[in-house]
């Protein structure tokens, strides 16, 4: 069970002497239907005292919280995935059964806050219903009163109340109204009972089936019995024994899950119409359409919904590719600084494992901060307002073909600035497969760490003149190199599709959320988590790597970096070179004799098809902390300094000669070379962040395996074709 | 895709036309019918087409008396038969 070990009860920040007894906090579960202001309920109540793990087995996030409720008393508030219903249709929606449906669990909640869409209540109240026949005590938070009473829906709340048995607050989570009141009801709750009214009652014919299972799991009522008769197999907490004898019974009694569900459905929606008919008024004088639907017009249309999404995209880019540029910098020169005062004061290999590889390491995984805040402020505020829903409805039709839905095209792009944050933004896509491809192929979008490579070497290859007197050659060239990224994100899709099964159904059906100014608490509390969940779980790794790529370039086998570099001090002081080219030899020297340099030329005869030698080897297995690293490391091996720019690199790399005496470099070697970087996966970020993402070591292993073997194969058929 | 007719020869929720409001008959495909019935979808309920995306696919569906609008692919909205 993944991550079940740290318990929430942990997040109790309760200070002082009397923690000797640590009393359990009240537990409430937060549940609702998509877009019922459920999330920004749960921002209310709990501010940033929220926890972000996840529920055993699964990797749908765990969101917990601690609330302050009327009285001094306080309690620990679960945020559920948002559901239409208590029979799930995605594997998110699974864990409230898990949740909910195993009254023995440490983890079951003492009561529920059902979030209700006011303007939306016949629909909203079917959840409800179905909680309330499970027998647990609850709330009803009766939000977006705003936007009901902005149609002209009155409600009767004491008419309600009464009706439904349980308390019903009304309010405005995002404004924080009625959040007063609701603080008080569920300090009240706490010793709360059951809400006395059925709403439903199962079957008669159903009844001794049921009677057997209440009985055999000890359960409080018959309609939990029924959820078991229908839901066994997904159960994570019944044993295989249990489902062995749920299959048996269920079998036995030809118990037709379907259409019992359907049934029951049905039926619910009759009780609730009869009630809402006391509950609910519409005094609407004028049929306006509503301006969603007006501004849906536009948005959506066939010309301008397209040139706005562009337009919108193309704000994204910027910020996540130019204005991150400037923090990120910032980070940079922070980390170089601090590393620069640490050596100027201290020596040691121990002063350089803690600059060179852990402060080092730890400036890779904080130079992701900018980009990943920014791009979650865009998600936040698109998913927020309501765009997200309509961006999914363009493009799906597009990117269908591919095996992806509309969803993934924000992702995608986002993954020409980064694919880590990218890959962090595909939690808004539902469906497990759309989301594993999606995830999968990302990374090949050519991303902002490539330029850099991408650059040198297309300087040192292309000459900067037009084609056809307009297009510059050289920036041609790069295009291609996207596009040639993009083409294979979209085939890789293609071809994943063929290969991955569905583990469910998958439905794109959803509800086109009304259009809502974006609530800035919310957008800033997304921001704190995705940064906050990047650096815990990704920086981990990447830190680790970072150490263990330093200890590869600084320690070799032997002796034999200590000789190399006495030797070139030797040839040094014969040649009388100046103390820093002696400096820059030597590094260069030490290199080549480092575990990374032995790494190198154990790898010649493997890239030489490629057209690669030991010092482009290097490069690879240094880039693979980033790729941007190939410059620097390029720098190294030949001797150029590490604060060289990108132009003396080049000269270096242009005046490189090979046996024969001709230029190293040719055209097709670095067409090669670039081709490599297209596809390589050379990121061990990307690999953390698609671990944290995918809860499996399968899937960046499986980038890793595919990505590398593709670019392999691509660039032996470049140099074997035109190379020789 | 303008002029798909089902096999039973009833009309779908993908034969609508933008604008034009039927009531749903029944929900052909039992998975599906689950999921619609979860979101409200019940058949007797009104539905406007009130558009289409500009490919064709997906379409917006407006569900009973404008509460509120879901967005369905063509496979999904032949799954909702109307009433003629």
């Amino acid at each position: 069970m993944v991550g079940a070990s740290k318990d929430v009860r942990q997040a109790s920040p309760l200070p002082g002497p009397r923690e000797a007894a640590p009393e359990r906090l009240p537990r409430l579960a937060l549940i609702g239907n998509p877009n019922s202001g459920k999330t920004s309920l749960f921002n209310q109540l709990t501010g940033l005292n929220q926890k972000v793990g996840n529920f055993p087995g699964v990797t749908v996030d765990r969101k917990t919280g601690i609330a302050q409720l009327g009285g001094q008393r306080r309690a620990e508030v679960v945020d559920l995935p948002g559901t239409y219903s208590l029979y799930p249709k995605s594997l998110d929606e699974r864990v409230i059964a898990d949740l909910l449906y195993n009254p023995r669990s440490p983890d079951y909640p003492d009561f529920v806050v059902v979030t209700v869409d006011a303007s939306n209540l016949r629909r909203s109240l079917l959840l409800f219903s179905q909680l309330a026949d499970l027998g647990l005590p609850a709330i009803l938070a009766l939000n977006m009163t705003d936007v009901a009473a902005e149609r002209g829906i009155q409600l009767d709340v004491a008419t309600l109340e009464r009706e439904l048995g349980v308390p019903v607050v009304p309010m405005n989570a995002r404004r924080g109204v009625g959040l007063a009141a609701l603080r008080i009801v569920m300090a009240d709750r706490l010793a709360a009972r059951p809400p006395a009214g059925r709403f439903w009652q199962p079957a008669p014919e159903l009844r001794p089936l049921l009677a057997e299972i209440r009985q055999h799991f000890k359960l409080p009522n018959d309609y939990l019995a029924l959820h078991y008769a229908h839901q066994f197999r997904q159960l994570h907490f019944l044993s295989e024994d249990d489902r062995q004898y749920l299959a048996t019974l269920t079998e036995k009694a030809a118990f037709n899950s379907t259409a019992q569900q359907a049934a029951e459905t049905v039926a619910r929606y009759a009780h609730i119409n009869e009630l809402l008919l006391e509950v609910v008024t519409v005094t609407r004088t004028e049929r306006r359409e509503p301006a969603s639907n007006r501004i849906d017009k536009v948005l959506t249309h066939r010309i301008f919904g397209y040139l706005i999404f562009l337009a919108i995209l193309f704000l994204l880019f910027q910020a996540i590719f130019a204005w991150a540029q400037y923090p990120m910098q910032w980070i940079d020169q922070g980390i170089s600084a601090l590393s620069a005062a640490i050596q100027a004061r201290f020596h040691g290999p121990l002063v350089r494992l803690l600059t060179e590889g852990v402060i080092a390491g730890l400036g890779g995984v904080l130079i992701f901060i900018p980009q990943i805040a920014l791009l979650f402020a865009f998600l936040a505020v698109l998913e927020e307002t309501g765009y997200m829903a309509r961006v999914t409805f363009l493009m799906d039709k597009l990117m269908r073909p591919f095996g992806l839905s509309g969803k993934s095209v924000v992702p995608l792009i986002s993954g020409l600035a980064c694919a880590v944050p990218a890959i962090m933004g595909a939690r808004t896509i539902e469906s497990w497969k759309d989301r594993m491809l999606t995830i999968f192929v990302t990374p090949l979008m050519s991303c902002s760490a490539r330029i850099p490579v991408y650059t040198v070497l297309v300087a040192l290859v292309v000459p900067d003149e037009a084609w056809l007197g307009l297009f510059n050659l050289r920036g041609l060239v790069l295009m291609g190199l996207y596009l040639l990224g993009l083409t294979s994100a979209l085939l890789s899709a293609l071809l994943l599709k063929a290969v991955l099964k569905a583990r469910e159904r998958s439905y794109f059906i959803m509800e086109f959320p009304v259009y809502r100014w974006p609530r800035w608490k919310n957008v800033g509390l997304t921001i704190v988590e995705k940064v906050k969940a990047f650096v815990t779980q990704a920086g981990k790794v990447i830190i680790a790597i970072s150490i263990l790529l330093w200890v590869l370039a600084s320690y070799g086998p032997g002796r034999r970096q200590e000789q190399a570099a006495l030797q070139m001090q030797q040839t040094a002081s014969a040649g009388h070179w100046s103390a820093a080219e002696t400096e820059r030899r030597v590094a260069s020297a030490r290199l080549e004799n480092s575990y990374a340099g032995s790494f190198g030329h154990v790898l010649e005869p493997a890239i030489q098809p490629l057209g690669f030698d030991w010092k482009v080897g290097i490069a690879l297995l240094t880039s693979f902390a980033a790729r941007e690293v190939f410059v620097g490391t390029m720098s190294t091996i030949y001797s150029v300094g590490q604060d060289a720019d990108l132009g003396t690199v080049q000269q270096k790399l242009a005046g490189e000669k090979d046996a024969q005496g001709r230029p190293f470099f040719t055209p097709v070697r670095a067409l090669s070379l670039l081709v490599f970087y297209v596809f390589a996966m050379q990121c061990m970020s990307t690999l953390a962040v698609t671990y944290r993402e995918t809860k499996s070591w399968r899937w960046p292993l499986g980038q890793l395996v595919y990505m590398t073997g593709l670019a392999y194969v691509a660039s032996l058929f470049v140099w074997q074709v035109w190379g020789s | 895709m303008a002029a798909q007719q089902p096999a039973s020869g009833r009309r779908t929720a993908n034969d609508l036309r933008p604008g034009e409001s039927a009531t749903v008959c029944c929900l052909k495909d039992p998975q599906m019918a689950l999921k619609l019935l979860d979101m409200g979808c019940i058949p007797g309920t009104q539905v406007r087409l009130a558009g289409r995306a500009p490919l064709g696919d997906p379409l917006m569906l407006v569900l009973g008396d404008e509460e509120y609008t879901l967005s369905l692919r063509v496979s999904e909205a032949l799954t909702i038969q109307l009433k003629d």
